[in-house]
């Protein structure tokens, strides 16, 4: 019963945080939003018992993606 | 065409997606009712075939490796991809590394940040080398292994050292460590082809008791193996980048 | 409940679609990606969850008992990594396109043709 709780509420976050991620404006903005969906995402794999896949999701998600992005923005910000 | 009118034919379109979406949907089982028959027959047999207890890596290495294979390369040509995108171009000179370290004004975090990073990178390494090797007998692999070791190596450019971060990973090093990966792989399985096996049978000696870390043969060695790969592949990734960022000037082109 | 996972799934998936479609900078629409790439691991992921089962480990737990499918996992997996490189090379192309033409507008770089 509690496990199925966790798991609706953290659906409902998901849902929400990737609204969030399609919505906000301003660049650097987004990455942050991308970095805290990409959290959440982990939570909910490790809620359907899964452990592997949280363990990539949260190094990817929230280190080499945000980082990948973060230095494609630093590099098109010289000549605007 | 106006982004009203953009927005109009989206919705329409983004309509019929959804209705054959939901129409799909209603034709799965509830969650938490999977009926099918190739999921619990591989935990049956997995533990006492391959003598692993990390039944997902026995999947990922033994009982599919050939797509394994497939997404490895996709790693692969993705990086090659990249760098011959962002090759130097005529006319845009790049600045050896140690001119720009001298004028920028390092570090640009605190004290604090550089002293957070150093301190975590002996760990991160040592973590991502245990994930790495560790395949067969938990929640671990080559790829979360792989990508927590890069992240080791990221860290040491994080605490302020772009010099150090470069003379760890000379492109040499990593171009090669990455081939030795996704080569590895694909060798592990032809090897067993030249043995007179099917494709990426599982030849090496199972090991005794189930879940030890020299048990299940193969998989751990090709674990290993694209563990080096993964991580050789993210270091490059982000060495291109940076290099991008703080070496190359605005040149012609 | 019972279909609720699948449900967020295609509303994630809309929501990426939404902002690829109505968008004017090429990090955004990456970004975008990346959102509907991750619609299809929840996806996979609630297709082979069994309700009362455990992580398909089995080092400490003595039998095979009720396990959730670990062949999804395994997909899962390796697409997660594998995403991240895609990326990377989505990126180095924007970088090159700014460099080539100034300009991250695809309405922009539409016009440059050949």
């Amino acid at each position: 019963m509690m496990t199925q709780a966790m798991q609706v509420v953290i659906l409902v976050l998901v849902a929400l945080g990737a609204t969030l991620v399609v919505m906000v404006r301003g660049r650097v903005r987004q990455v942050v939003a991308l970095s805290a969906y990409g959290i959440g995402l982990a939570v909910l794999f490790f809620t359907v018992q899964a452990p592997d896949v949280t363990l990539s999701e949260l190094v990817v998600g929230a280190v080499a993606l945000p980082l990948i992005l973060l230095l494609t923005i630093a590099r098109v910000r010289w000549r605007r | 065409m106006t982004p009203a009118q953009r927005r109009a034919i989206f919705l329409i379109a983004m309509a019929g997606l959804a209705a054959f979406v939901i129409w799909g949907i209603s034709g799965l089982p509830g969650f938490g009712r999977y009926p099918g028959p190739y999921g619990p027959a591989i935990l049956k047999v997995a533990e006492g075939q391959t003598n692993a207890t990390g039944i997902v890596s026995a999947v990922n290495f033994e009982y599919r490796g050939i797509d394994t294979v497939g997404e490895e390369f996709i790693l692969f040509t993705a990086v090659v991809g990249m760098t011959v995108v962002l090759r130097k171009l005529r006319g845009e000179p790049e600045r050896p590394a140690i001119e720009e370290a001298r004028e920028r004004a390092q570090p640009a975090g605190g004290a604090g940040v550089r002293a957070a990073a150093l301190a975590f990178t002996g760990p991160t390494a040592l973590i991502g080398w245990w994930l790495a090797t560790h395949a067969q007998t938990g929640p671990s692999g080559g790829f979360q292994g792989g990508v927590v070791l890069a992240t080791a190596f990221l860290l040491v450019y994080l605490g302020g050292e772009f010099l150090t971060f470069q003379r760890l990973s000379p492109v040499d090093m990593t171009d090669a460590a990455e081939a030795i990966g996704a080569g590895g792989f694909a060798a592990v399985g032809v090897t067993a082809l030249v043995l007179g096996l099917p494709y990426m049978d599982n030849y090496l000696p199972l090991g005794k008791a189930p879940g030890a870390v020299s048990s299940s043969g193969t998989i751990a060695l090709i674990s290993f193996l694209v563990g080096i790969g993964v991580a050789a592949a993210f270091i490059q990734i982000a060495g291109e980048l940076l290099e991008q960022t703080m070496l190359v000037r605005e040149g012609g082109g | 409940m019972a279909y609720f996972p699948y449900l967020v799934a295609a509303w994630i998936l809309a929501c990426g679609l939404y902002g690829l479609a109505t968008n004017r900078d090429l990090i955004h629409q990456i970004i975008c990606l990346i959102v509907v790439q991750s619609s299809t691991y929840v996806m996979l992921l609630a297709a082979g969850y069994v309700t009362g089962g455990i992580a398909p480990y089995f080092s400490d737990v003595p039998g095979t008992p009720k396990a959730v499918d670990p062949v999804v996992q395994a997909l899962a997996l390796t697409d997660v990594v594998v995403e991240a490189a895609v990326t990377a090379l989505l990126a180095s192309f924007a970088i090159q396109a700014h460099k080539r033409f100034g300009t991250l507008d695809p309405q922009d770089l539409a016009e440059f043709k050949g």
